[in-house]
């Protein structure tokens, strides 16, 4: 594990999720949320974990993204709160 | 209520975190879970079975990537009902989405008439670019699901990778091109065969009189060495998965994406 790596990644997980929760815009926190996963997925790889990583890519960063935004075109695209 | 919330949240998040505390370094090689349970006194009560994972699946299955053997062979039970909650899953968004006929709801869009518009050139090099790249991803996903047991991967990965590639086709034409190569009737089939594989290959082993997935049983059958028998079954238990995944995937993306009607999509 490179520390400096690893404190960097993290930072932009905390501020993915931040950002992913406040943005009113559902369109938007579902891109940022494919950005989430994609960097837990890079903390996987980086831990050595790579299969995870490798599920994280394709199902979080991939496939749930599409499914997130195919649902958020058939509702509305503007959070009521 | 929103307090009440944020207290539950932060309560729930600094237990968790106390909890953290107490887990081993990551890494340690002594750790419990590495090494096996012991006293204070530093006496080694037991080992760890991840020891004999490590030490014993190159020899006992042939396979190089023990998260592979782990997961299709040692917990292939666990794996197996996975597969069926993936199934489940993919019946459950049937069950709720898909509409038949019915109530006409109306469409997303205008529909398209046949005239050159404003988009054409767009669409063009975005169905250009998709007819390239589709085949490589398919290609790539069918490489990930052979070589799962050698290198990362497996049926799960390699199912979602192939059933992206559908509905990359759905996204850059329309859901009617992609329900042409891949219909309701073939996605639903496909899913429940992948299961009816993965099941199958566990009753084959009991026809062998052995355990419920027991691969080893398989050698007659697979004209091999009880280790290469485990190792193949792996692989053909893996493409079970993969049928189910890419099946599934693509039908939660099919009915979300056009409200259950399977007629006009994104």
């Amino acid at each position: 594990m490179i520390p400096i790596f690893d404190y960097i990644l993290l930072i932009f997980l905390i501020v993915a999720a931040v950002i992913s929760l406040k943005v009113k815009d559902l369109l938007s926190a579902s891109m940022v949320f494919g950005i989430y996963s994609f960097l837990i997925c890079l903390l996987w790889a980086e831990m050595g974990a790579v299969d995870v990583a490798f599920t994280e890519a394709a199902v979080g960063a991939g496939v749930s993204a599409v499914f997130l935004i195919a649902t958020v075109y058939n509702t509305k695209r503007r959070s009521s709160d | 209520m929103k307090w009440i919330a944020l207290i539950a949240v932060t309560l729930t998040g600094s237990l968790l975190l106390v909890g953290v505390g107490d887990f081993p370094e990551w890494g340690d090689a002594h750790s419990a879970a590495n090494e096996g349970p012991k006293l204070e006194s530093g006496e080694q009560i037991a080992t760890a079975v991840s020891q004999s994972f490590l030490t014993d699946t190159d020899e006992l299955t042939q396979v190089p990537n023990v998260v592979t053997a782990v997961l299709a062979d040692y917990r292939g039970y666990d794996t197996m009902f996975e597969t069926v909650v993936i199934f489940a899953a993919g019946l459950a968004i049937f069950a709720i989405l898909r509409v038949f006929g019915g109530d006409e709801v109306k469409p997303m869009r205008a529909p398209e008439d046949d005239t050159f518009c404003e988009g054409d050139h767009s669409r063009i090099i975005i169905g250009t670019t998709c007819k390239l790249l589709i085949p490589i991803i398919q290609l790539f996903a069918l490489y990930v699901i052979a070589h799962g047991h050698h290198s990362p991967g497996g049926g799960f990965q390699g199912g979602v990778i192939m059933g992206a590639s559908f509905i990359l086709l759905a996204i850059a034409r329309d859901l009617k091109s992609a329900l042409d190569w891949f219909s309701e009737k073939t996605f639903m089939r496909l899913a429940s065969v992948g299961i009816l594989i993965y099941a199958g290959f566990g009753v084959l082993c009991q026809f062998f009189e052995r355990n419920f997935l027991d691969y080893g049983a398989l050698k007659t059958v697979m004209f091999s060495s009880e280790q290469m028998a485990r190792s193949y079954a792996m692989l053909g238990v893996e493409i079970g998965v993969a049928f189910t995944v890419t099946a599934i995937m693509f039908a939660i993306y099919a009915n979300l994406s056009s409200r259950g009607e399977l007629k006009q999509g994104l």
